[in-house]
């Protein structure tokens, strides 16, 4: 199976840093795969989807995506992946055909594409009834499945979730995983980072843990479970990171 | 240009779902520009038609003084007030408020007998310089008594001197009939006729006045006309507070973080701004200008005098409103948020306004802050409509006026995309 996306000894430091915060990171994500990234607070989860969405610029090691090396800052690229940010990434004044339309030209598509698309992502996320109603009187989880229609409007081949279910009720959390697990099926590779593990475990077919801008561990839950000696992904997760609080420098 | 089409489409919408910043875009330079005009309209007639009304406590009971009179009446530039003739200077306070004068003249008691004393004396020593008459001894004085001059402390200086101009005048013409008579009589024996006298006195050279206007047009400039195109330059800039916060808030927000990972450049974005507010601008134009043509003549003021060349109003406001779109990006893009934005925005909006001319007319400020106006962007912009409004300019004249404001609007450009490409946002 090929790779959807390849991380090869990337190292990153935001300028106003002395240390690494990734430090010698390689990573792969096979297509079809749903990775789960995961680890405490400043472990360089977010960092590193941010360095593989193009939205901020690394010099040591590479990243290809689809096989496409990310370093040419060539703007196509983006046309393959999706990307749905922790934060709500759409305008709050308009309504989410109209969010739609905007982020589905934006990608790229055509009119006819952005209506047929739109109709099918209202539909399958509960929306069409609030089609045209502004999204700032939505509810959290409303604006959540807004927030996801807009990030998958263009049938990525990867798509990247920053915490996708964060702040939302029992009822959207299923509805959203199950649309992803649909998704998944129909060839998107899901590549997703959460503090909701037990979330992960149903949701992701491989996992990694992160911390202190390292990787410490890489495999499928049952492999990772029987390594080392736990019971969930919770038990491991404080196994290999530890229980002190990892406050990010202020 | 489907991409372009859709986010015109989106900040369209979102500008119009945004009612205060619509009204503060739109009513707040209407409002601003009916109060100032209405305001400012009785100083502009009175600079421009209105004759001055002018107070006369006459003491004197001779010919010179009503000579006087005649000869203020005839000038045509006041309004004549006389009142009784036994007033102190409190007394013509009081008759100057109640009477609405803004200057007053006590002509003093003898008048007419210190000019005729003065003429023979004058004409006295001319005679004596001719040989015709033998030189005397005497040492009369030709001193007079001097005319007391009242004004409102309202009037400027250089308004006053122009009324004071006028009042020499009428006085110069009393004395040198005078003069003139008494030395015709010295010399012939008999009163100067009457024809020749107006020939010698009345019959003054003519200045014939030529408004110098490009159109060949006599527009005279009233509170209107300086308004209207002052306050919707005004409006313009003023879109800093939406533009500037909304570019901040899209920049703060995560659908900045979303476009930054779509397929498509954010110059899209930027573009989509300049040509949405752009509008907006052009919007006011119409907005403001169509109330001075329309509105104003209904409320009692004057109508705005639209120019004869309308192509070159449209090339004027599209650049005025091109370079205050252009500030109000640069004010968005360094901004590091909206209170800044809106902050720093209308602060330096109404400081530009002043130093450019909006609040108060460049040739009143002082020397030393004069060199100040070629900073403001709005000093260029009210030239430039001044150049068609009030010397009739046309499109060949238009495009040199508008330089400036494309040079600066080009300069706001470039520091604002030097900006965003810096911190990785293009």
């Amino acid at each position: 199976m090929s790779l959807a996306l390849e991380i090869n000894n990337l190292n990153f430091k935001y300028s106003e840093q002395t240390k690494n915060c990734l430090e010698n990171l390689s990573l792969q994500v096979k297509e079809g795969e749903r990775f789960g990234l995961f680890g405490p607070n400043g472990a360089g989860k977010t960092t590193l989807m941010h360095l593989i969405t193009g939205l901020v610029s690394f010099k040591e090691g590479s990243i290809k995506l689809v096989g496409n090396e990310l370093k040419q800052k060539n703007k196509t690229i983006n046309n393959l992946f999706g990307f749905v940010p922790q934060d709500f990434s759409f305008y709050q004044e308009l309504s989410p055909v109209e969010n739609l339309n905007f982020f589905g030209a934006w990608c790229g598509l055509s009119k006819t594409e952005i209506k047929t698309r739109s109709e099918e992502l209202l539909e399958t996320l509960n929306l069409t009834d609030v089609r045209n109603k502004p999204v700032a009187k939505f509810s959290g989880g409303m604006k959540r499945r807004v927030n996801l229609a807009i990030g998958v409007i263009n049938k990525p081949a990867v798509l990247f979730l920053d915490e996708p279910t964060v702040g939302v009720d029992i009822q959207t959390r299923h509805a959203i995983i199950d649309y992803l697990k649909e998704l998944n099926k129909n060839g998107t590779t899901l590549f997703y980072t959460s503090h909701q593990l037990h979330e992960a475990e149903s949701l992701c077919t491989k996992i990694a843990l992160m911390d202190e801008g390292k990787l410490i561990a890489c495999d499928t839950l049952p492999n990772l479970l029987a390594q080392h000696k736990a019971a969930s992904l919770e038990e491991l997760f404080l196994t290999l990171t530890g229980k002190a609080y990892r406050d990010s420098d202020v | 240009m489907f991409k372009l089409w859709a986010t015109i489409v989106k900040d369209v919408k979102i500008l119009t779902r945004d009612k205060v910043g619509l009204t503060l875009m739109f009513a707040m330079p209407v409002v601003l520009a009916l109060v100032i005009t209405s305001l400012q309209v009785g100083t502009f007639e009175l600079v421009n038609d209105n004759k001055i009304p002018l107070l006369i406590c006459n003491k004197d009971t001779g010919v010179a003084s009503k000579q006087l009179i005649q000869a203020l009446d005839k000038a045509g530039r006041f309004n004549l007030q006389t009142t009784v003739d036994n007033l102190d200077a409190k007394q013509i306070g009081v008759k100057m408020n109640e009477q609405n004068a803004l200057v007053a003249i006590v002509i003093p008691t003898n008048f007419s007998e210190k000019i005729k004393a003065k003429a023979t004396d004058v004409s006295g020593k001319a005679l004596n310089d001719f040989g015709v008459k033998e030189k005397s001894n005497s040492t009369s004085s030709t001193n007079l008594y001097a005319i007391t001059f009242y004004y409102h402390p309202v009037l400027q200086s250089s308004y006053r001197q122009s009324i004071q101009g006028g009042l020499r005048a009428a006085l110069q013409l009393v004395e040198s009939k005078q003069i003139l008579q008494t030395l015709y009589f010295s010399l012939n024996e008999k009163p100067l006729p009457k024809s020749l006298e107006d020939e010698i006195v009345t019959n003054q050279i003519r200045i014939d006045e030529v408004p110098v206007s490009k159109d060949g047009s006599s527009a005279i400039p009233n509170a209107t006309q300086h308004n209207i195109p002052a306050w919707t330059i005004f409006a313009m800039f003023f879109i800093v507070t939406s533009l500037g916060s909304n570019l901040v808030k899209e920049k703060l927000s995560g659908s900045f973080v979303r476009l930054k990972t779509l397929p498509t450049n954010y110059m899209v974005a930027l573009l989509s701004k300049q040509i949405t507010y752009l509008g907006v601008c052009l919007a006011q134009v119409v907005v403001i200008f169509s109330l001075g043509v329309w509105l104003f003549p209904v409320i009692g003021l004057p109508a705005l005098n639209i120019p004869h060349s309308i192509v070159a109003l449209i090339i004027v406001s599209i650049a005025c409103a091109w370079c205050a779109v252009s500030y109000a990006q640069c004010v968005g893009v360094f901004a590091q948020t909206q209170e800044q934005a809106n902050g720093f925005g209308s602060v330096s909006i109404v400081l530009l306004a002043a130093i450019g001319g909006i609040l108060v007319p460049s040739f009143a400020m002082p020397h030393s802050f004069q060199f100040l106006l070629n900073i403001s962007p709005m000093h260029w912009c009210l030239q430039a409509y001044y150049n068609i409004f009030l010397e009739g300019a046309q499109v060949n004249d238009v495009l040199k006026n508008i330089i400036p404001i494309i040079l600066i609007s080009i300069f706001l450009q470039i520091i604002s995309l030097g900006q965003l490409k810096n911190k990785n946002l293009l």
